[in-house]
């Protein structure tokens, strides 16, 4: 199974893995991406991603398959939250299952960057002292505002 | 007139206070239809943005076609 899927709701890092567990494998390897507290010297208390599906599933399933082809793994797994997440849950999962464990936490490794840079999913933080922003979205434009006054 | 469905996320939905707009226009590409969006509503300044077309990540010079569905897309932060 190479797969990579968008969840709105809680899910069991646990029963995913069972699913990519094969006798054929040596080696498993996941990643948890979880909801960190502070972010650029802010609290953060909550916060919200956003998705454009149609395009991060073909692009999220293309990344698995990058993964599949560099790496030699049974299964590859990504599964991706949307909507509001409150700290310490978990945002991303990735898991890989293969024969030996160095293709394993490569392919991992690899997933996950990938995901980062090129899914169209956004993620808007709420602070402690009452201000949001879209995560590299707003700085950016903070920069070129400055850029401008300057 | 070509009749194209813009739809926004994250920041663009936000400042447009739009999920979605039918617009009508002549411009010819993803370009100066984002650079008139932009002058509409008010969008940021950002380091990268891409768009997409019909639901793939197309170019921002291609010509745009009647019933296009356009997607204007801003830096990302997934994991």
């Amino acid at each position: 199974m190479i797969g990579f899927r968008i969840a709105a709701a809680e899910f069991q890092p646990e029963a995913e893995r069972d699913s990519i567990a094969a006798p054929t494998c040596g080696g498993y390897v996941s990643f948890e991406g979880w909801v960190r507290n502070r972010n650029e010297g802010q609290e953060v208390l909550y916060l919200e991603y956003q998705a454009y599906e149609a395009l991060a599933l073909k692009e999220g399933n293309r990344i698995m398959t990058e993964a599949a082809e560099r790496f030699p793994v049974q299964h590859a797994l990504c599964i991706h939250r949307v909507g509001k997440l409150e700290v310490g849950d978990l945002a991303v999962w990735v898991g890989v299952s293969a024969g030996h464990r160095d293709e394993a936490f490569r392919a991992c490794r690899y997933i996950i960057d990938e995901i980062k840079h090129r899914v169209p999913i956004w993620k808007k933080e709420y602070y402690s002292g009452g201000d949001s922003g879209w995560v590299n979205c707003e700085a950016c434009a903070q920069h070129a505002n400055d850029g401008q006054h300057n | 007139m070509k009749k194209l469905n813009i739809e926004y996320f994250a920041i663009l939905r936000e400042r447009a206070g739009l999920d979605r707009e039918l617009v009508e226009t002549d411009l010819a590409t993803p370009a100066e239809l984002f650079a008139e969006l932009t002058r509409r509503h008010g969008f940021p300044e950002m380091a990268t943005v891409k768009v997409a077309i019909n639901d793939e990540f197309g170019d921002w010079h291609a010509e745009l076609q009647d019933g296009d569905s356009i997607v204007f897309i801003p830096p990302v932060a997934g994991g």
